[in-house]
């Protein structure tokens, strides 16, 4: 089999797509949602604890849980699906801890995201990885 | 009105004055994304619950905005401090305009 | 190596399922702190030479899935479950009567999901709970029939189900259930499909191991109607084993057919011992 200079470029192009993990369909949203949250100002790694599995068994139904000492909010993205956006928590003087779990979607493997506002007005971030398997059968 | 949306709360009927407590709420609702198409191809159009609201008496506890990506069934677990007897109400809004409300009394002493 | 070997090679490699080991997890269930549920028992004499152990699939689930039913309000299945009291209580057909009219509480009807496929003497035949669900329906209240695993069918299904939690799968196999017992049994040991696959292949000799990225469980259905996050919905029994026999890539039966009535108390007798459990989650 004779392969071209040019065949091998294409192949090179395509393993390329192939590694090119985890999603990152909504990379450009992500940045413009976290400014519109905080304003613009920076934010820190830290602050913000987010509890989401490593290996979600199915991508419909994904248990996370955010919580950030004495924060007033926590906006909660997904890098990964059609729009990042996947909850936004504002804890209102009655709230017993800044903190709360929630079940969501996840379109595959991908990164999802927390940034609290803290109590002293700065915000920390969060990210974390979650593996979305394929299932075995259709069912 | 969408079918079937219903919702339910699970809160302790008593707490001490101040005392933190582990509020759950979920209610049915299929949260469409506005992403699927049916058989046809055309795309189903979006019909979320887009905000939930956590509130006791006249002071709020959790004011959530609800994206797609929210799964089937919208589930929430928070904390509530309870400060005196009184009423936790809850209010789901629907893309619709539906409301949907609940309330749980919790008898403080 | 040309490259023809390679290309079949690669076609047989993705043709056929490929298995890795999963083991089932060792956990305890107990629903509300109250209901104790056997997930884990010796199996019943007629699966001597066959399996040792029965397993609920609630075993092969990760951690995650397995929390959700450990309390009612955390799993999605007791949505449906309270539907299904709505429409007990609800008067429905010619006759304007509801079913708790006749039967009281859903609660006196603890057992009952767990004996089912049962022989009719009546009707001389082996009828699914569903099947008696929808003989109520049409004789006692003059009301419509629901389609198999359809309409007000899980729902119904999962409420019975609920208030039989903890009590032991104990379909009868013997006597006048015999003959079509033999048939479900003939159709869970027959290959189907163009994979030339039985239900016999994954859930008896390969349950543990991983097909593709999914954990194989024993197949069970005492967690049924079960509550699936990937279609966030409850699911029937005999619409699993169409997703199943489908897979093989075979023609399947359809819901509610002679065959699946045979294959549901087949295997319903499979998990003779463990607890009914139903609604479950799975994934």
């Amino acid at each position: 089999m004779d392969i071209s200079r040019r065949d091998t470029l294409a192949l090179g192009a395509g393993a390329v797509a192939l590694t090119v993990l985890p999603l990152h369909a909504s990379a450009a949203g992500v940045d413009e949602m976290i400014n519109t949250f905080t304003g613009g100002a920076a934010v820190a790694d830290g602050g913000v604890d987010l509890d989401a599995p490593e290996i979600a068994e199915n991508g419909n139904t994904v248990p996370i849980s955010v919580s950030a000492e004495g924060a007033s909010a926590i906006l909660v993205m997904a890098a990964g699906n059609p729009t990042p956006d996947v909850a936004e928590f504002k804890f209102g003087p009655l709230a017993g801890s800044s903190s709360a779990s929630t079940r969501i979607r996840l379109a595959g493997t991908q990164d999802v995201i927390a940034i609290a506002k803290l109590a002293d007005g700065s915000f920390g971030k969060a990210q974390k990885t979650v593996k979305v398997t394929i299932g075995g059968c259709g069912g | 009105m969408a079918d079937g949306v219903k919702p339910r709360v699970k809160a302790p009927k008593k707490a001490d004055a101040g005392e933190v407590v582990t509020i759950k709420c979920l209610i049915s609702h299929k949260m469409e994304s506005g992403q699927r198409k049916d058989k046809d191809g055309n795309v189903i159009p979006r019909s979320i619950i887009n905000r939930f609201t956590c509130d006791f008496g006249d002071q709020n506890v959790v004011d959530v905005t609800l994206a797609p990506a929210i799964s089937t069934n919208p589930y929430f677990e928070f904390e509530a401090k309870i400060p005196e007897s009184g009423d936790l109400k809850f209010t789901w809004y629907d893309d619709d305009g539906s409301v949907y409300e609940d309330s749980k009394t919790v008898k403080v002493g | 190596m040309n490259f023809k070997a390679m290309s079949l090679i690669s076609a047989v490699a993705l043709a056929l399922p490929t298995f890795g080991a999963a083991d089932p997890v060792d956990d305890q269930l107990v629903i509300n702190e109250d209901i104790e549920i056997v997930t884990k028992t010796t199996a019943a004499p007629h699966l001597e030479g066959h399996l040792d152990e029965v397993m609920s699939g609630w075993l092969f689930r990760s951690d995650s899935t397995r929390d959700m039913e450990r309390d009612d309000f955390d799993n999605p299945g007791m949505i449906f479950a309270e539907q299904g009291a709505e429409i007990w209580n609800t008067a429905d057909g010619t006759e304007g009567k509801s079913c708790a009219d006749c039967h009281g509480a859903p609660e006196d009807m603890a057992g009952v999901r767990a004996v089912y496929p049962k022989w009719n003497e009546a009707a001389g035949e082996v009828r699914t709970l569903q099947m008696q669900i929808n003989d109520c329906r049409e004789n006692r209240m003059g009301a419509k029939a629901w389609g198999y695993d359809k309409g007000g069918s899980m729902p119904m299904e999962a409420l019975l189900a609920s208030v039989s939690r903890g009590l032991p799968v104990n379909v009868e196999i013997d006597g006048p259930a015999k003959e079509t017992w033999e048939k479900g049994k003939e159709i869970y040991y027959t290959r189907y499909g163009q994979l030339e696959l039985s239900c016999a292949n994954c859930h008896e000799e390969n349950y543990g191991n991983m097909i593709r990225a999914d954990h194989l469980s024993q197949g069970q259905i005492n967690g049924f109607p079960t509550y699936r996050l990937k279609n966030t919905k409850l699911n029937g029994s005999h619409s699993r084993f169409k997703g199943c026999i489908r897979d093989t890539r075979a023609e399947t039966f359809n819901p509610g057919s002679p065959e699946f009535v045979a294959l549901e108390l087949y295997v319903a007798s499979r998990g003779n011992g463990l607890s009914v459990e139903g609604p479950s989650v799975r994934n």
